[in-house]
């Protein structure tokens, strides 16, 4: 089971916060490809301009594999303090 | 010390138990921001962090500055959550033998913090809820501390 969070604009947009996947995508990739299939426009504000993606709290690149207790966080473009 | 905090804060009190106990201290610097109003409207601030990895990424910056600056102590407290106009958001304070040290530390902070720290902020008002982007103006200001002085 991957847990997802999403931040800021993305969360709006989606109308959630938090969700578990059961089971874990194989990577962050798979993982925006499949919450993509079912919310398209959240599928393309993921992959969005300034979008980072943390993986336990540490910043990854897309292909980075998860486990099935990972903690993946889509994090838009942050406004600072 | 780093916290983040969903409750109102008062500086005045948390510069007394910073000050507290320093024999060899020499100057304490702080800053306070506060939410604006902007223009009088009623305009409640909303910051949203990531628990846990923006606490560490503001420690990084934290790191950087007592690499950059001979400091015996700092401290950082924020915000998140909704903020009425005219709270206060961020109390930022520093401790150094020598004052220089301790006013140059605080403005590297500020100016990390409002650039760098990952925070979320939405700004509810008349017409409705938005998000805020970065301004370029935050960006500038990191600027300052890059290039050799």
């Amino acid at each position: 089971m991957a847990r997802v969070l999403l931040f800021g604009p993305l969360r709006d947009l989606a109308g959630w916060r938090e969700r578990d996947l059961d089971p874990a995508p194989a990577s962050v990739f798979a993982l925006r490809d499949l919450l993509a299939a079912e919310d398209a426009e959240l599928g393309a504000a993921l992959s969005g301009p300034g979008v980072q993606v943390a993986l336990d709290q540490m910043i990854v690149r897309g292909d980075a594999a998860l486990t099935p207790r990972s903690e993946v966080a889509f994090l838009p473009p942050m406004s600072g303090g | 010390m780093i916290t983040l905090t969903g409750q109102a804060f008062d500086p005045g009190a948390l510069l007394t138990e910073f000050s507290r106990n320093r024999a060899e201290t020499g100057a304490v610097a702080t800053f306070t921001g506060l939410a604006r109003a902007e223009g009088g409207e009623a305009r409640v601030l909303e910051l949203e962090a990531y628990p846990g990895f923006t606490e560490a990424r503001i420690g990084e910056i934290a790191q950087t500055a007592r690499a950059r600056f001979a400091l015996d102590d700092l401290m950082i407290l924020h915000r998140v959550g909704k903020i009425e106009p005219g709270e206060p958001i961020v109390f930022v304070a520093t401790a150094a033998r020598h004052r220089r040290e301790a006013f140059e530390a605080c403005d590297f902070l500020m100016d990390y913090l409002k650039s760098r720290a990952p925070f979320w902020k939405k700004e509810h008002g008349p017409e409705g809820a938005r998000w805020i982007e970065p301004r370029v103006q935050d960006h500038a200001d990191i600027a300052r501390w890059e290039t050799p002085a």
